[in-house]
């Protein structure tokens, strides 16, 4: 019984192990590698990176940045390799240019506005304030007035 | 002026829902290709029927075909296998096989069963033209002009009401441009 459990703990616990059993030359080619597979997006399982999916093509896109890595290339090279194929879904963080320019500049750019149209209504707000205040001023007409009306109450 | 304002609230509700309205009719997975418009990536394969025998990039040009995707792991292609016969055989487009990632016996048994739809099929043992291709998938099907230009990919089963929505105007299209 032993046996068995000691056995199905190994078994499961191989997924884990699996990128220690991929050879490297160097430490700095492992970590290049887990970065770039959590950075690339499976094709076949959409919400998971290639490092999670154990769909085929996960598997053969792992294959592919462990060959390159070991070749030399750098991140920019496998990145662009993977792009090439699969287009910019591949990425989660797709490159600036003349398609993606919106979404990189999407959000900056509906903050700005946010920001013009709260300055442009405490303007306008600030402007009818002083407005009726101007129209507070009295002619020397109405002074006069104001005084009689005032010096009126005092009497009484 | 201020009352027009007024309605610009519901004009931008109005405009997100047509946009999220389009966006329910997307199937996500279905993803564009990044090939479109890039010539079939050079390639030196065996043929499926004879190993001997290499099949490179050019024996694909000359007339517009369906590079179609398959391998016989993958049960979507034997629903669409019959579709296939009836496209090389009654409506007259080269149909040209790339057998991914499968196994050669299995493959030829296949066809040997089921009949071949194929012109002939590349021998696709590693997937490598695949992963060229950014297949991710089967069955995927590519319409190539004659150039030997991927023009157009369908993800997933060729049935009916693709082929006569889809592939065939998009077939007609470009066999018309020469």
């Amino acid at each position: 019984m032993k046996k068995i459990v000691i056995i199905l703990l190994a078994l499961m616990s191989a997924s884990a192990f699996s990128t220690d059993t991929l050879k490297f030359d160097t430490d700095a080619q492992r970590l290049q590698y887990q970065t770039l597979t959590e950075e690339l997006r499976c094709p076949k399982c959409q919400n998971q990176n290639i490092a999670d999916s154990n769909a085929p093509i996960a598997i053969d896109l792992r294959n592919e940045v462990h060959k390159m890595i070991l070749e030399g290339r750098n991140e920019e090279q496998v990145v662009n390799f993977m792009v090439e194929r699969y287009g910019n879904f591949v990425v989660y963080k797709p490159k600036f240019d003349t398609s993606t320019y919106l979404l990189w500049l999407g959000p900056a750019l509906i903050a700005f506005l946010g920001f013009i149209i709260v300055v442009m209504t405490a303007k306008r707000k600030r402007a009818s304030v002083s407005r009726t205040a101007n129209k507070i001023e009295l002619s020397q007409e109405e002074k006069q007035q104001l005084n009689n009306i005032l010096s009126e109450d005092e009497k009484v | 002026m201020k009352r027009a304002l007024l309605f610009l609230p519901l004009l931008i509700a109005a405009a997100i829902g047509v946009v999220l309205f389009w966006g329910l009719g997307n199937d996500p997975t279905k993803l564009e290709s990044a090939r479109i418009d890039d010539p079939v990536p050079a390639f030196s394969l065996p043929s499926l029927q004879d190993p001997t025998k290499l099949l490179s990039q050019e024996d694909i040009k000359g007339k517009v075909s369906l590079l179609n995707v398959w391998a016989t792991w993958c049960p979507s292609c034997r629903v669409e296998h019959p579709y296939l016969l009836k496209i090389a055989r009654e409506y007259g487009v080269p149909v040209i096989g790339l057998n991914y990632k499968d196994d050669r016996q299995a493959a030829k048994q296949w066809l040997l069963k089921l009949d071949n739809p194929y012109l002939f099929n590349i021998f696709d043992e590693k997937g490598r033209l695949g992963l060229d291709l950014g297949v991710y998938g089967a069955p995927e099907t590519y319409i190539v002009d004659s150039n030997g230009i991927v023009r157009y990919r369908h993800v997933g089963v060729i049935d009916d009401r693709v082929w006569k929505t889809i592939i065939e105007p998009r077939v007609k299209q470009y066999s018309n441009e020469g």
